[in-house]
């Protein structure tokens, strides 16, 4: 029985399995998880003398489930309560890589940004200040040059330090028109039936969206929770 | 005159900017996803040989859209940026 369950998460080709391997030490093997059939790799490592399952999720640029790899992504972060989401970013093309970062946050608050690549970035004139941008998300941020080892170290000090409650994480909140927030405020009232896990917020949000996977999801986790 | 053009009709090397986004759905959402915004600076690269898809910069990725996404896309090109200020 593992200590904790940490989901790795990030677009296509931004280093997330040399992350994963480097981590479990390539320790890998494939599984899966309740009520999915979709083949998953997961590893393991110790630190500080506990145990963290590592879940490498499907490569994707968005959570938003159009595909079946974003839906095994979304649900797993969603459904299957991971206690730290790590997502991986390219550092040589951030903008479009801070789409999921933000997907994900309006997800789980409990989230450490590994800022991957920051070598090739250097190369191509790229400097991203980590810190300022740990600031405006919310979160930590962590450079890393996975294939070398680089940072790695500093990645599961941050992701121990979260999983222990000795960060505090403050997510960047993304605000919608006013009409848009006053749905989403009717909305979470009629959903307080659903489990403490869920994150109210960002379900009005999908079912506002018309989006009908989400439904499908809900039920089975209610059904869990209930049963 | 302002000039709004579809995405696809943007020759090649040329850049402008995107101004609406006129696809629905997931197909809307797929392209918000690849950081086709309002505001975003678009550059055409180079088209497939039968003009279909074509690949296009976007926030320093290349991506290949089809003609019929594409199409959904206005854009106002950087010249006649340039002529209306």
């Amino acid at each position: 029985m593992s200590d904790y369950l940490i989901s790795l998460a990030g677009n296509p080709n931004t280093g997330k399995s040399t992350v994963f391997n480097r981590l479990t030490g390539l320790k890998q093997h494939t599984g899966n998880w309740p009520g999915k059939t979709v083949l998953q790799a997961w590893g393991f490592y110790r630190y500080q003398n506990e145990q963290y399952t590592l879940v490498d999720l499907p490569g994707t640029y968005s959570l938003l489930a159009h595909s079946p790899e974003e839906q095994v992504a979304r649900d797993f972060i969603c459904f299957g309560q991971p206690d730290a989401t790590v997502v991986v970013v390219d550092a040589t093309s951030l903008e479009r890589n801070l789409n999921l970062v933000l997907q994900v946050l309006e997800i789980t608050s409990q989230v450490v940004v590994c800022l991957n690549l920051v070598d090739e970035a250097k190369r191509k004139n790229i400097q991203v200040n980590a810190a300022k941008l740990g600031d405006e998300l919310g979160v930590p941020v962590v450079e890393t040059v996975a294939r070398r080892g680089i940072g790695l170290k500093e990645l599961q000090e941050q992701i121990h330090l979260l999983v222990h409650g000795k960060i505090k994480t403050n997510p960047l909140k993304i605000h919608y028109p006013p009409e848009l927030e006053n749905k989403i405020s009717d909305l979470i009232k009629q959903l307080h039936y659903l489990p403490e896990s869920l994150n109210k917020r960002w379900v009005a949000l999908r079912l506002l969206e018309g989006d009908q996977s989400i439904l499908r999801g809900i039920q089975e986790v209610t059904r869990l929770a209930f049963s | 005159m302002l000039m709004i053009i579809s995405l696809d009709q943007l020759p090649v090397g040329e850049s402008g900017i995107v101004t609406v986004i006129d696809a629905h759905g997931l197909t809307r959402r797929r392209l918000l996803d690849l950081g086709l915004v309002p505001g975003t600076v678009v550059k055409t690269i180079r088209k497939s040989p039968a003009g279909d898809p074509i690949a296009y910069l976007i926030r320093g990725s290349i991506v290949a859209l089809r003609v019929n996404d594409s199409k959904q896309i206005s854009i106002k090109p950087f010249s006649e940026v340039a002529i209306n200020e």
